[in-house]
Order: C-alpha cells, then structure tokens, then sequence
C-alpha cells in the first residue's frame, strides 16, 4: 500500500510539473465548455427583428410587446413600403421582418381571423427555421390567451411542447457530449502516454525488475487520472450550472457514479493502447484518430445516430462513448434514474470488464 | 565459495531472421566478485544482463541468479537484485530526493535504513539533492542512479554501462566507489566497453558478437598473452601503420593512443632492423621500445 501511494504521488509530481499536460488536463475542458456555449451556439440570441406595424391598434402592440419581451428579439420598428423591406434584409442584420397589415385588431376581432406576415432571411436556413419558429410559438401563445376569454368552439390547434428544454438551449445537448469528450481525452490519451513514456526513457526496466507487481505499476499509473478526470467531471457540472444555467435534474451522485464508470472504461483502453504501442506519439495518434474521432461521429453527440445508414449505426453500439452520452443526458437534461438506465449502464459496465480483462491479459511482465 | 551467478549456454535470437545477439554464453561469478563484461558495442552484454535480470526469457540454456532461475523464478530475482541499465532510467522530471525516496518506497525500504550503503555517493550529490534529474551532468546522473540501485540493499547488482557518455574524473570516481561496495558483500556485474576499466575488476569477460573469447582475471589476461609486442612512435601516424604493415617480422600492427603497437612473429626479432626499415620509409623520430600488454591488446589478439 505503501509503494502504491509512493506511486500515485510521483504520478502527480509528472502531472503537476509538466505545464503543457495541466494545460491539456485543465485547460481543454474548460475552454471546450466556453466555446460551446458562448461561440459556437446555434440558439438565436438577441437576433433584430424589423416590425412594420400598418396596424398601430391594441392588438398589434400587445402582441409587438410580448415578442419584444422576449430575450430572443431586439425590435426595431419602422414604416417601410414593401420594396424597402427586401433592401434591409441586403445590409445583412436584419433576421427577419414582421409584417401587421392596417386593421389588424378588427380582423382579429370581427372575423375572427387576422394575418401576420413573417419574412425571413432564408440564406441561413437554420437561423431561418429557427425564428420562424420562436415567432409562431409566441403568436400562438398570444392566439391562445386571446381564446381563453373568447372560447370559440371546434378549433384544431396543434400545441407543440418541446419537452425537457422549451427554451430550445444548446446548452442541453454538447455539455454531456463535452463531458464525454474531454473524459475520453483525458483517460485514454494521457493514461496511455504516461505509461508508454515509462517504456520509452527505461523507467519501466527498473520498475519491472523490483519487487513491485507489474500489474500494480498500470493500476497505479490509472489511478491519478481517475482521480483528475473527476476533478474534470465536477469542473465541467459547475460551468454547466454556474455559467451556463443548466441545473442537473437528476441525481449528481448518480451522475458521478456513472462518469467513474465511464472514466475506468476510457483507462481499460489507455491501458490497453499502451501495452500495444512502444512510443509516445503512436499512442497520440491511436487515442485521437481511433478515440476522438468516432466520439465525434457515433456518440449522437454532433451527429444524430438515428439518421445514420444501418451498419453506421450498429458500429456506433461498440462505441462507449455513446452509452455514456445517453447516460449523461437522461440524467442532466430528463432527470432519469438508474431504474431507467440500467441497459446502457450494463453495456458500458460490460464493455469496461471485457477491456480490463483483455489488457490484463495482454500486459507482459518482460521486455519482449 | 558459494557461486552468485551461474550462466550454462545461454543463447539469444532477436526478431524473425533469428538475428543472434548471445551466442552459447556460459559463465560464473562467485559472491561478492567483481565481474566486468569488456566488449565493444553490439557484443551481446545487454542482453546477457537482461536476461540475467528476467527482463528477457533466452531462447535456451539457463541461468540462476543467487540460486534462482531466472526463467521460473523471477520474482524472488526482482526483489532481491540491483539494476541500472544503460540508458540513465531515472525521473527526469523528479528531485534527486524523490528519485531516491520513489525507488526505496517501491523496494519496500526506506533511504535511512540503508544510508550506510550509499552515504559515500550520496553525500557527493547531496548537496544538489532538490534539483531535478534531468538537470544534472553526466556523472552525477550515474552517481544517482546507483544510489537507487543500491538503495535496498541488493544481494548481486548489475550495472549496464555505467561509466559510458562520463568524463574521465567521475569514472574513476565511480569505480572506486565500485571497490568499495565489494566490502558490502555486494556481487557486482558491470558491462563496460572501456578496456582501460577492465583492469580494476577481478574478473573479466571479453565478449564480441555474442561470444565469451576469454575468462580470466585482469593479470591473467595480460599474462596468457602470446606473442612479444614493441611499442612505435614516429611523428606520422598513418604513415608508420602502412610502413608497419609492409614489414614481415611483424604480425600485426594498430594505433594505440601516441603509439602504435605491432605484435612480433619471432619474440627476438631484431628491433634495430626495424628501426632502419621505418627511417628507410622517410619516417623520423622513430622510437621503437617493448610495450607493456594491456587488456585491450589482449581483446585485439583474440579478435584476430
């Protein structure tokens, strides 16, 4: 016990005193997290809407002020003829164009049918879609407020609720995907490159020729990234909940359990690429093409799996990254429970015992 | 005397071509001996101390360390010897101190408790002891890296070139804290492609592609040598070695060092003809005197 805290401690003297490893280790998860959520989000924030109001009557103005209260829209309000409107939409910041045709209110109000026209700037289609939509949702939401005090019978009005996250953030979908990410990085890459950096200066002579078990030298290089992959899952939930409100509504202590789960699976492949490979930059190269890229492409993280053709998608099931990604967004974003979770919790339990077993297996106690 | 290390036709194959690096290898050491392996480069002496240390199986043969066989019982060798490759294996990026402390921790000891062993080398580095080890010379590098060889107190201690990439001072240096370590009890094992280190051991090997030429102590080496050998000096080397060449008494000539050295076919070859001969080739300051043997003609002569 003795020798392996002596271990763990050189172990974090290496990680400590090598800047660009801390850098990788600290830096990487937090900047991702930024990024993502301040820079590369696809939510429509504060986007300029135009409103040529030929109403001007209550009606109009209720529903201007209800649109304006919103933190999607700022308003900006002008008396445009119709050729003029195409001009703005040119200059490039307007997103869109409300239109109330004069006599809004009494259409609305005697023939029980009024028209908006909502123009938008489809050269971007999702920010397009993407206002059209807020747009409705909040024309219909005044529809149904109007309705209320009205009750005209025998109208189909289709309600949509987007369940889970009806501010539509974007938050909700790459934190666990960052999560799963920067785990996967930090696990297997930086776990099989300081064994392999063992093997490469000769260290790992000395170490196999002392009374020290072998086996006990990996566990004992696997466990200070543990550790400091945890130290990662609590940085990440505290910018996710602190800086980019988006509370866990499940169990956080579920939400570790699996995160450990998930890091000893990522450590049984740096292990095992760390066994395989003989220099520094080869296990780079293997943990970022063979890790790093199907996380990208098969957790569902940036590309739905759904979408996929078939054999895309029974190889994304070998890919425990996905399972993770599930597990991460049933817990943070539904607020599940393990009574829900148990099959991908099975999976990725099972895929870390057949790693373990296979590296263990695999690991030589001599040089050759 | 008990034997520490007994090695019986040891043999080692590297890759698919079966490449061999040790060649039917067999010898002994005897407790508390220092045993040298002489040989250049390439000669097999690294694998012979990594099978020696378990950290290579051999193709055949066997071998025991302190009575253990280094193939079925490997454990009880990894604890009980002393290992400091060729290559300087320490933590670069640790103290001196940590080095130290790591090492003894995963030996299952602590610095104090087998200060005595290494006090003699540890209080030349001691002074530097919170610098990191990659920052240190050479010599000290070595220096510390037997301290963690030493430090729990091995039975037989294999040192794989320990003295190679160090200046002429701290090899000495290192040497003589070799001698003393014998007072310990310690087996050492040294590799070592310096001929010149040979002398100070008591007993050595030559080796050379893969092959045991000779075992003998130092002084026996030297003194089983056959032939009569001058030392030459004139003030062109290169022109001294091609007239040496063309000369029939003499079997065989090399530089060695200010001298060139040339073996004699007939031990009463007549020098002052030779003489004559070298300053009918246009040399001067022609010197010819008998040359002491050392180990390293002794390692040509076996080549040859």
């Amino acid at each position: 016990m003795k020798q392996f805290l002596a271990f763990v401690r050189k172990e974090f003297y290496h990680v400590l005193r090598d800047r660009r490893t801390l850098l990788i280790l600290f830096g990487m998860p937090i900047a991702q997290i930024l990024i993502f959520g301040f820079a590369l989000t696809n939510e429509v924030k504060d986007s300029e809407i135009l409103v040529v109001d030929y109403a001007k009557d209550n009606a109009s103005q209720e529903l201007l002020t209800k649109i304006g209260s919103s933190r999607y829209f700022n308003i900006r309000q002008a008396a445009l003829s119709h050729s003029e409107i195409l001009g703005t939409f040119q200059k490039g910041k307007i997103k869109a164009v409300v239109v109330f045709p004069a006599n809004f209110n009494e259409d609305l109000l005697h023939h029980n049918k009024a028209q908006i026209q909502i123009i938008t700037d489809a050269s971007d289609v999702n920010t397009a879609n993407m206002v059209t939509n807020y747009l409705s949702s909040i024309i219909m939401d005044y529809q149904n407020q109007l309705n209320r005090n009205l009750e005209i019978p025998y109208r189909i009005t289709s309600e949509v609720r987007m369940l889970y996250n009806p501010q539509l953030k974007g938050a909700h979908g790459f934190v666990p995907g960052v999560m799963a990410l920067v785990l996967l990085l930090v696990s297997v890459m930086m776990t099989a490159i300081s064994i392999v950096r063992e093997k490469e200066t000769g260290t790992m002579e000395i170490l196999l020729v002392s009374p020290f078990k072998p086996v006990l030298v990996i566990f004992a290089k696997a466990f200070p990234y543990l550790a400091l992959s945890l130290v990662n899952v609590t940085a990440i939930l505290l910018l996710s909940v602190f800086v980019l409100d988006l509370p866990v509504k499940g169990s956080v202590a579920l939400l570790f359990a699996e995160s450990t789960l998930f890091i000893i699976t990522c450590l049984a492949l740096g292990i095992f690429i760390s066994i395989k490979t003989s220099s520094q930059q080869i296990a780079m190269l293997i943990s970022l093409m063979g890790m790093l890229l199907p996380t990208m492409m098969f957790s569902g993280f940036l590309f739905p799996i759904e979408n996929m053709p078939v054999p895309l998608q029974v190889i994304s099931n070998i890919v425990p990254s996905k399972w993770f990604y599930i597990i991460v967004k049933s817990i943070m974003i539904k607020g599940l429970g393990l009574a829900a979770l148990w099959k991908e919790t099975l999976i990725l339990f099972g895929m870390t015992v057949f790693l373990l077993l296979v590296s263990l297996k695999s690991f030589k106690i001599r040089l050759q | 005397m008990m034997e520490a290390v007994v090695v019986k036709n040891l043999v080692k194959t590297y890759g698919k071509e079966k490449t061999v690096a040790v060649d039917d290898v067999s010898f002994s050491v005897d407790k508390g001996e220092l045993f040298g392996l002489i040989g250049p480069d390439g000669a097999g002496k690294t694998s012979i101390f990594r099978m020696l240390t378990t950290l290579l199986l051999p193709d055949s043969g066997s071998a025991t360390v302190d009575g253990h066989d280094i193939v079925k019982d490997f454990r009880q060798i990894r604890s009980s010897v002393g290992y400091m490759p060729g290559k300087f294996s320490l933590y670069q990026d640790l103290t001196i101190e940590e080095n130290l402390h790591f090492f003894a921790t995963v030996f299952g000891t602590t610095i104090e408790e087998n200060y005595h062993l290494i006090k003699d080398i540890y209080v030349q580095i001691e002074p530097f002891k919170n610098r990191r080890a990659g920052k240190l010379s050479g010599g000290m590098k070595q220096k510390l890296a037997l301290c963690c060889a030493l430090i729990h107190k091995p039975t037989t201690l294999f040192l794989d070139e320990p003295t190679t990439g160090v200046d002429p001072v701290s090899r000495k240096e290192f040497w003589e804290m070799l001698r003393r370590l014998k007072e310990e009890n310690i087996t050492i094992l040294v590799s070592t492609p310096y001929m010149d280190e040979a002398s100070l051991c008591d007993r050595i090997a030559l080796v050379q592609g893969g092959k045991i030429l000779s075992i003998d102590t130092p002084h026996g080496i030297v003194n089983s040598y056959p032939d009569a050998l001058l030392a030459i000096k004139a003030n062109e080397m290169y022109r001294l070695l091609k007239a040496l060449k063309g000369y029939p008494g003499i079997l065989n000539s090399y530089a060695f060092g200010e001298y060139a050295h040339a073996t004699l076919r007939d031990a009463h070859t007549d020098t002052h003809a030779l003489q004559v001969y070298l300053h009918e080739h246009g040399l001067t300051g022609v010197e010819v005197k008998e040359a002491e043997v050392t180990i390293e003609d002794s390692f040509i002569k076996l080549l040859h």
